[in-house]
């Protein structure tokens, strides 16, 4: 997805890494890493350590300058328009399918301003007015507070369980997770992903439910360039 | 991150956490929190989860703890630096790979998933 990109950039002194927030690991990830055929890093997070950076839905952006500081905080990182935003409802489809159809289709998404605003900071560097002040950085990064601070924790118990054979005793701390943070979409979907096709029964919830509850406006935030 | 005891080395802690066990307290870069224990004992994880104002959860039953990271602010929160912690993650065939090797470029840190 963002190869093109890559190799636009790279000779300008842009690197590309691509982080996967899946708590089955490189299992789950290979192929879509192995399709993409890119020529930057791709690592493998499976605890959602990014999530202590405040990355909170996918895909998510930031930018680290050439000695190591943080330019810009997680945001929503779209390389081009997305092929949901175009698909068309079966015929046969569903209430509730047609409902989720319209409202993937309904998310916020600004790729050619993200792109013009990444080429711009690529270019220009701290002259970019792309590239923000260190205290603008943490005033826009997302709070964390004690209820976020133990979802963090609730999640991290939740994955060492599954991995070690007991799906039931982290669906408990996932829940707990999502109770506590509940707009961190990279808890409530990778679990879900974990729990497979019975998710919504066993979590009581699903991803439109929860788009509704939360407003579509806020699944990607407008970009704040 | 994940403990699997309720009681362990200094050592494990600065390598999980960073903050390292001193005559003053616990530190981390510049900062000391004050942390009385026993010379040569291990840390209760309890103990410095007080002390640093990070949660603990548990679930003793399976030897497993969970220590989050600290509350009561930004998730990016040093106004002084926004510097990236210096993670380390496995790529995709298990090799390790530390961010502090691409200094000296610009990155784009993208996150995704497969879900």
């Amino acid at each position: 997805m963002w190869q093109v990109l890559r190799e636009e950039l790279h000779p300008k002194g842009l690197e590309i890494v691509s982080v996967a927030l899946d708590a089955r690991g490189a299992a789950v990830a290979r192929p879509w890493i192995e399709k993409a055929m890119a020529r930057h890093p791709s690592l493998i997070d499976a605890p959602h350590q990014l999530g202590r950076l405040g990355v909170a839905n996918v895909p998510t952006g930031i930018w680290v300058d050439e000695t190591g500081v943080i330019v810009r905080p997680p945001e929503p990182a779209h390389p081009r328009r997305p092929a949901y935003k175009d698909q068309v409802v079966p015929a046969d489809a569903s209430a509730v399918e047609r409902e989720r159809v319209e409202m993937v289709k309904a998310l916020h998404v600004e790729p050619d301003r993200y792109v013009a605003a990444l080429r711009d900071w690529v270019e220009r560097g701290t002259k970019s007015r792309y590239a923000l002040a260190p205290d603008e950085v943490v005033r826009r990064s997302r709070p964390r507070g004690l209820d976020e601070a133990t979802a963090d924790a609730h999640f991290a118990l939740g994955r060492a369980l599954h991995a070690e054979g007991d799906p039931a005793g982290a669906i408990a701390h996932f829940k707990a997770a999502h109770r506590l943070h509940p707009t961190n979409w990279t808890y409530r979907r990778d679990a879900w992903a974990m729990a497979g096709p019975e998710h919504a029964s066993i979590y009581g919830t699903t991803w439109l439910d929860e788009v509704k509850r939360e407003g579509v406006e806020r699944y990607y935030p407008p970009l704040e360039l | 991150m994940i403990f699997r005891s309720a009681r362990i080395p200094a050592a494990e802690l600065e390598r999980a956490t960073g903050w390292a066990l001193k005559p003053e307290g616990l530190c981390h870069d510049d900062r000391c929190v004050p942390f009385p224990h026993d010379a040569g004992g291990d840390l209760s994880l309890a103990d410095v989860a007080s002390a640093l104002g990070m949660p603990l959860v548990k679930e003793e039953a399976a030897g497993l703890w969970a220590l989050g990271p600290g509350g009561g602010g930004k998730a990016l929160d040093d106004p002084d630096t926004a510097v990236l912690p210096d993670l380390e993650l496995p790529d995709v065939n298990g090799d390790p790979f530390r961010f502090s090797s691409l200094r000296g470029q610009k990155v784009l840190v993208v996150a995704w998933a497969s879900w």
